[in-house]
């Protein structure tokens, strides 16, 4: 049985399916950094004394970082466009350096809370490093996600590929939009966290 | 909203976050007492903001074929 709607758009949403699932996804997920970006504002708001986030994290790292984020939402866009003109190949080459620039947040983010821990800095420390690390660290969880999924793509699709491009090349529109998702958070913590 | 769609809000936005972050560094320069760091970081950050511009004046120019639904 084939399942409908994975290419066409459906005539009452006129979207396909996965397009559609992936934005009730974002939906959720955006209630779900909602809640903790609302947590933030209500501590902060509410605290006596709060830290000025450029004077306790790394501002260089982070605005490195927001770089890194910036640039791999540009190479996912061009791995979707080379998958639309039937490239395969350089969209397995923009997919890598996007997941190459995914990792090297990571690895950044990892000197970040290294840094952190050697000084003694934990969630427990302060409400601010409480929602410092509940932020960031579900935001790298979200990214790591999205890793594994471009990797899976990059190393397992081409055989997919080649019975289904159409419906392949909407998988990749679908990640796209996770990945945009989540760099578009890091766009909005950034400066809350770390220049306010 | 297609990628493309998505794609061209993601770089409005980060166009708006490179010119605040520029503004900040030059603000950081006069109120605490930064070093010349920071002023390069604003001029930087502020011609990064340019160049996003640029790029995303293409990007929709060059996929104007593709549906922002």
């Amino acid at each position: 049985m084939e399942i409908p709607y994975t290419v066409k758009p459906r005539p009452d949403t006129g979207l396909y399916n996965g397009k559609l699932g992936m934005w009730l996804f974002l939906a959720s997920e955006v209630m779900l950094f909602g809640a903790l970006f609302s947590s933030y504002v209500l501590l902060r708001v509410n605290a006596q004394d709060w830290p000025r986030g450029a004077d306790l994290l790394n501002v260089p790292l982070a605005t490195g970082n927001t770089i890194l984020l910036i640039t791999s939402s540009m190479t996912m866009v061009m791995a979707w466009a080379a998958l639309k003109m039937n490239d395969f190949g350089k969209f397995r080459k923009m997919l890598g350096i996007t997941i190459a620039l995914g990792i090297a947040f990571l690895i950044l983010k990892g000197f970040e809370y290294n840094d952190k821990f050697s000084h003694d800095l934990y969630p427990a420390t302060s409400t601010f490093y409480a929602i410092y690390f509940t932020l960031t660290g579900l935001h790298v969880i979200h990214l790591l996600g999205g890793i594994l999924v471009c990797a899976w793509h990059a190393l397992f699709g081409k055989s997919f590929w080649e019975k289904h491009p159409e419906q392949f090349t909407n998988r990749i529109e679908v990640t796209g939009l996770y990945w945009h998702f989540i760099d578009l958070v890091w766009l909005v913590m950034f400066p809350i966290l770390y220049l306010t | 909203m297609s990628l493309k769609a998505f794609h061209l809000v993601f770089i409005a936005i980060s166009t708006i976050m490179a010119v605040g972050f520029g503004g900040w560094c030059i603000a950081q320069f006069f109120t605490q007492d930064g070093g010349a760091g920071y002023i390069v970081s604003g001029i930087l950050s502020a011609l990064a903001g340019a160049g996003l511009v640029v790029y995303g004046i293409r990007f929709a120019r060059k996929w104007k074929d593709v549906s922002f639904i």
